[in-house]
């Protein structure tokens, strides 16, 4: 059972693998065909921002995409839902709505509308909220069957990660009572990895490179930090101790900003990793197109496949980051100074 | 601009999937699977300190069974040399006695030999007296028949045994 799971996701890797090369190779080639001029800027931008579709290949009304459901709150119609299939790729206006430069625009002046579109990055969350659930959920199914005894296939994969976000993140950041914030880090960490990854994937969706999701994030991560804060932080904060009396009123609007840029550090930390990953790929891929010679393919494609490589590094890598800062941060909120009054 | 401008729709599903992700997983995977760990490794370190209890069980139990088996070994050793003593001790008490015994029975021995010697010499003694009396008698009976021969003996008697 097992076996034909694995094997099908195998295939079904390898064959999203392949439609995606294709993808971008008939892309192109109509590009050539048609000589028109390539704008990698606008390919690349394109890349990466979100959507309302999800594209595939093609260009125009030749493109092969998924069109996503568009919800919009209105001030005026209330919520509104329909496929983005009717914008027709931004060349029509449906409902009074209008997709200009990836936005939805409404053509009533007087109205005005909150997007929570299912847009692709949303749709890519969503699937790799599927796949965490789908790996924890058995696993913590396995951990109920097999009590007491060594962990099995995919338990012995995820362990070694669990493990290591509680030992050597969660525990030496936080200190005694880290096992409230373990869920909080665990989540982060898996769902900012499973994220990454599906970035990299042909055809994926640049949500951790987006700056809403990395905000969101650190928004969290800010909140708990604030919320499990305990007096001797907020003192330091507001009254640090063992330093001068005008040094203080220095320092309060300092401790005061350095609330807001630790996790602003870290939203911007991981959405410009990402983001730039995409950008660098897409760009030396980009270079075959702009010279328009197969020689620099010669170079360009395994140029491409090192960083590639180095991008599932660096997803993993950044996953951690996020977390350890955060768990730092926790830490740092939670911490008993015993040499708190040694005021000299 | 557009890049580093956040999306209030992403904003918001951003929000909601990771907090249905983290409420879903916190209480139906990472508790379950955390408190499995920790149930686990506690088993672990519990075998452990079980094993090396029983370890140094063992080895206190070896040296108190060498140190039993040692002074079993003495009190054989020793009850082996007071066998050894009091068996020489009988022995030599034994013969003691034994020759006392035989000194005494030699000694009786010889008392009985000498009383029954000196009984056999006074019966001898007796036999004899009372045989050289019968012959006296036969021999005095015989020559003392005639007249003369009396006369005879009576003179000699009267010669030997001079009167003054």
């Amino acid at each position: 059972m097992k076996k034909t799971v694995k094997n099908l996701l195998i295939k079904f890797l390898s064959l999203a693998f392949l439609v995606g090369f294709q993808a971008f190779a008939t892309e192109e080639a109509e590009n050539l065909g048609e000589e028109k001029k390539f704008n990698a800027a606008e390919m690349i931008k394109h890349h990466i921002s979100d959507a309302y579709d999800w594209h595939f290949f093609g260009e125009g009304h030749q493109s092969v995409s998924i069109p996503l459901p568009v919800i919009l709150y209105s001030s005026t119609k209330g919520l509104q839902l329909f496929s983005s299939a009717n914008f027709h790729h931004g060349t029509e206006s449906y409902n009074g709505y209008k997709l200009e430069h990836n936005h939805i625009l409404s053509e009533d002046k007087n109205e005005k509308i909150y997007d929570i579109s299912i847009t692709k990055n949303v749709a890519s969350m969503m699937i790799a909220s599927f796949i965490i659930l789908f790996i924890f959920l058995s696993i913590s199914s396995s951990y109920k069957k097999n009590i007491g005894k060594a962990p099995k296939g995919m338990q012995s994969v995820f362990e070694p990660l669990i493990t290591f976000v509680r030992d050597e993140i969660a525990e030496p950041n936080i200190g005694p009572r880290y096992a409230k914030y373990l869920p909080f880090l665990l989540t982060a960490f898996f769902f900012i990895w499973v994220n990454n990854l599906l970035g990299l994937m042909p055809s994926g969706a640049n949500t951790s490179g987006n700056i809403a999701f990395t905000m969101t994030l650190a928004v969290i991560t800010l909140l708990v930090t604030v919320f499990s804060g305990n007096k001797e932080y907020w003192a330091h904060i507001f009254w640090t101790p063992g330093v001068p009396l005008p040094l203080r009123i220095i320092m309060l609007p300092v401790e005061l900003i350095g609330i807001v840029t630790k996790p602003f550090a870290l939203m911007i930390r991981l959405f410009a990793n990402i983001t730039a990953g995409h950008i660098i790929i897409l760009s030396i891929l980009s270079f075959i197109f702009i010279f328009k010679s197969f020689a620099v393919a010669g170079v360009s494609i395994p140029f491409a496949v090192v960083m590639m490589l180095m991008e599932v590094f660096v997803a993993a890598l950044q996953a951690y980051i996020f977390t350890l800062l955060s768990a730092l941060f926790i830490g740092q909120a939670v911490a008993e100074h015993e040499h708190h009054d040694d005021n000299h | 601009m557009e890049l580093i401008t956040p999306s209030i729709g992403l904003l918001f599903w951003s929000l909601i999937i990771f907090v249905i992700l983290l409420f879903i997983l916190t209480k139906f995977a990472w508790k379950p699977i955390v408190g499995a760990l920790e149930e686990r490794e506690k088993f672990i370190s519990d075998a452990l300190d079980q094993a090396n209890k029983a370890k140094e069980e063992m080895s206190k139990l070896k040296s108190e069974n060498e140190a039993l088996l040692m002074q079993a070994r003495q009190e054989r050793d020793k009850i082996l040399k007071d066998a050894q003593t009091v068996a020489a001790a009988t022995i030599a008490e034994a013969k003691d006695k034994a020759q006392i015994e035989a000194d005494k029975m030699v000694a009786n021995a010889r008392m009985q030999i000498t009383n029954e010697k000196n009984n056999a010499i006074t019966e001898l003694k007796n036999l004899v007296a009372t045989t050289s009396v019968q012959i006296a008698e036969q021999i005095v009976k015989k020559n003392l028949s005639s007249d003369s021969s009396q006369k005879e003996l009576i003179d000699t008697y009267l010669k030997e045994s001079k009167f003054n």
